[in-house]
């Protein structure tokens, strides 16, 4: 491959593309020129895939071929558009018509009404869409698109993740050719510092420097890898990246491995990520098949090779030094830094390793340079961050906004808000690292630093909405189980810690707290934090230590009164029947998943509390309001 | 382990074969063991100590290190599991909408805890970390079909239809 054939095939692709991306007129007149009248992009994501988008991908094929149209219309199964709730995803250039939850029948009519006759089907569309007078806007007006600010996800719902002349026509590979052919190593470093970068996988560590140590370690052989092992409940964005736009991700290691001289890369990715090392597998081969990876890379004379590493499901491989362990084939435990991987990392040797999303901002931090992307964000944390929005929130999706945009922004305008009239209580950042921010702090500005300020953190970059009905020491016990379950047993204060922790909380929900259990956890947290082997042990008790700051209360209710105000904590509150208002209409006995409900028609039933599990069917169910929660 | 949960090995030339050919195949790799164990998992089904011993003899590493590798990880399995694998995502997006009672539920169905089979093979149950299809949430599998939006009372239903 030389640039002059880089060149031809992204002007070869360009205008297809860009269709995508300009929308009404002169979108319009650009797909004239593509060939296609029209495009149908179909969402081909985990998400949308869950939900049988491949369904509708097959149904949209075998009509389109039906009407004989289908060399007009270009049919496109791309990465995840970001609004995971409202899947499967279609969406129609060049107007950019978003229709959502489509069916095969749906997508039947769309061909016929839309494709064919060009009379849009605004009952299909995705509602925010539609004006009240029947106008339509397109999807990149709504709320949800229009203040995010795309970078790390700026391919990911628009190319193909699995044709590389997709990538390649929105300027792949153009920041490795500029690297290779007009940039010394120390450049690289030096514009990937200048930018301000920050580590993605969580502990924001400057990225420019991690590249400078791995590029100045003594040693002919080292190793570029990423860490794909998103273990992080809640958090998808890692995923999302690999399955729809995977060639950043490559382009952003062979550009790491000229600056760190290394000639051999890893990708450390999740086996529970099917799609994911699908793609990413196809695109190694596309990249070695153009020539962009392996031997003489763009006749640069650098050579360099990525393999891929499929994790086996254990949350402490996310920390740096245990991924390289189990890279290595073995339990994947931590080892004490320094030495850091700069220095001595995968088989003993200096390594960069780098999270997904670090790596999607790269290759444009390049092409557009230091300064472009260093405008962008808070002053100590620059560019954008990509958030898993997820729990109560109407818009659960992806979504990637600058640094410093406001938790109230994120929830209320992109979120969309709290579905069913439910009130705010807190949102979770940071995964089991992470804490609780609560409503009163919906304002903070988030960045690195204010997180950590409030007792949270960055962490991958879930970020989990609860409502009232949550209750927040069910929700640390629920991170406490985790860490607990996850530990590697390495060290004592965490193995032990994690399990001390959730005892106390475990006596807490059951109703047997006792005042002084809130200084035992303090106490034992204090321990943990300070001296704990790695970040996984470390950052362990912060979900109890920020819900126990910000709503003791909570905790106190438990304890005191031995009440679960948000009524979750199941020893603490049981289901019964009110006999007088019970018709016996059986309604809730058929209902209950557990059976756990008795009585004869027409007579008062009665709930078997030891069978019961306490998931409110019967509640939702009864048409004569008799059943009540205590 | 109790005695009645010990299922005898099983295994056919054809998968000694198989994972003989595996074991050549990562012999001399750095790093080759935990590919050798998916690989041998994807053979078997899961990893009896039959087959840990056949990749600690191919590939030269004691057994201890591999049963260390194979119980650290929680991917692999040293007991069979169900002709229909049942996970219920335990990840913080489901488990805010209610995925432990979606787990409770189940089990109350098949009598049996989750990381375990049903005695006649039937079904296993496992929780899982995350599957990642968060907008769904409370979200679980049956095999490869994701049930998303799932209350309680769906769930013995969804089960049912898979004994049919």
């Amino acid at each position: 491959m030389t640039i002059e054939e880089l060149n031809k095939i992204k002007a070869a692709k360009a205008d297809i593309v860009k269709v995508r991306t300009i929308i009404a007129e002169e979108g319009e007149k650009l797909s004239k020129v593509t060939g296609y009248r029209k495009q149908v992009l179909v969402c081909g994501g985990t998400g949308c895939q869950s939900s049988h988008s491949m369904e509708v991908l097959e149904a949209l094929n075998a009509e389109l071929a039906a009407k004989g149209i289908a060399d007009e219309i270009l049919v496109v199964r791309t990465g995840c558009f970001g609004l995971c709730s409202l899947g499967p995803i279609v969406i129609v250039y060049p107007e950019g018509t978003f229709y959502a939850q489509a069916t095969p029948e749906g997508i039947k009519r769309i061909v016929d009404e839309h494709l064919i006759e060009g009379k849009i089907c605004t009952d299909l569309l995705y509602q925010e869409t539609v004006h009240d007078d029947g106008s339509i806007i397109s999807l990149s007006e709504t709320n949800f698109y229009k203040k995010q600010m795309r970078i790390a996800l700026r391919n990911c719902g628009v190319i193909d993740p699995e044709d590389i002349e997709e990538y390649i026509a929105t300027d792949g590979y153009q920041a490795l050719y500029k690297v290779l052919t007009s940039m010394t190593p120390d450049e690289v470093c030096q514009v990937v510092l200048d930018s301000g970068l920050r580590g993605r996988g969580g502990a924001g560590f400057p990225t420019g420097r991690k590249w400078m140590f791995t590029k100045d370690a003594p040693g002919e052989v080292k190793y570029v890898a990423c860490n794909a092992d998103e273990g992080d409940p809640g958090a998808f964005m890692d995923r999302s990246i690999l399955e729809g736009d995977p060639h950043a991700v490559i382009e952003a290691m062979i550009i790491a491995s000229y600056a760190v001289g290394s000639h051999q890369g890893y990708v450390y990715v999740r086996a529970e990520y099917p799609v994911a090392v699908h793609r990413l597998r196809i695109a190694l081969d596309q990249a070695r098949k153009y020539g962009l990876l392996g031997k003489n890379i763009l006749g640069s004379g650098h050579d360099f090779d990525i393999e891929i590493r499929l994790g086996a499901g254990a949350f402490v491989c996310g920390e740096e030094t245990a991924l390289l362990t189990s890279i290595e084939g073995h339990r994947g435990e931590p080892r004490p830094r320094p030495p850091f991987p700069a220095v001595k990392g995968l088989f003993g040797k200096p390594t960069l390793l780098n999270n997904v999303e670090t790596y999607a901002n790269i290759a444009q931090i390049i092409r557009n340079g230091a300064e472009w992307y260093s405008a962008i964000g808070t002053e100590k944390s620059k560019g954008t961050k990509v958030f898993a929005l997820g729990g109560k929130i109407t818009n659960v999706g992806l979504v990637e906004v600058p640094m410093g945009t406001t938790l109230r922004e994120i929830i209320e305008e992109i979120g969309g808000g709290i579905p069913d009239g439910k009130a705010f209580k807190a949102a979770q950042t940071g995964g089991p690292s992470g804490g609780c921010i609560p409503a009163e702090h919906i304002d903070t500005p988030i960045d690195y630093e204010s997180l950590s300020a409030l007792g949270s953190m960055m962490g991958s970059g879930g970020l989990i909405v609860m409502d009232e009905d949550n209750c927040m020491v069910d929700v640390s016990k629920f991170y406490l189980n985790f860490t607990a379950d996850e530990s590697c047993g390495k060290c004592t204060p965490c193995r032990v810690g994690t399990r001390k922790l959730l005892q106390l909380l475990e006596k807490i929900t059951e109703g047997k707290g006792e005042p002084e259990d809130l200084k035992k956890i303090r106490d034992l947290a204090t321990h943990m934090k300070s001296s704990s082997l790695c970040a996984l042990g470390q950052s362990a008790p912060n979900p109890v230590l920020s819900t126990l700051q910000y709503f003791g209360d909570e905790y106190l209710a438990h304890i005191n009164e031995k009440k679960c105000p948000s009524g979750v904590c199941k020893s603490l509150l049981h289901y019964e029947i009110i006999a007088d208002k019970c018709k016996g209409c059986t309604l809730c006995a058929r209902k209950c998943p557990v059976s756990a409900i008795t009585g004869t028609v027409k007579e008062a039933h009665v709930i078997d509390t030891d069978k019961c599990i306490k998931c409110g069917v019967c509640i939702g169910n009864c048409k004569f309001g008799a059943i009540v929660r205590k | 382990m109790t005695e009645k949960n010990v299922i005898p090995f099983q295994g056919t030339p054809e998968q000694e074969a198989q994972l003989k050919e595996v074991i050549a195949r990562y012999h001399d790799q750095p790093g080759g063991l935990m590919p050798a164990l998916q690989e041998a998992q994807g053979i078997y089904g899961y990893l009896p100590v039959e087959v840990q011993r056949m990749i600690a003899d191919g590939m030269n590493v004691s057994l201890s290190e591999v049963f260390g590798v194979a119980t650290f990880y929680s991917q692999f399995s040293l007991t069979p599991k169900g002709k229909h694998r049942i996970s219920v995502c335990l990840g913080t997006a489901c488990y805010v909408k209610g995925s432990d009672k979606i787990l409770e539920a189940v089990e109350a169905k098949l009598g049996i805890k989750s990381g375990e089979c049903t005695p006649d093979g039937m079904f296993s149950i496992d929780s899982c970390r995350c599957v990642g299809a968060c907008g769904l949430a409370p979200v679980m599998l049956v095999d490869d079909d994701v049930y998303g939006k799932l209350k309680p009372e769906q769930v013995a239903g969804i089960i049912d239809s898979y004994t049919e």
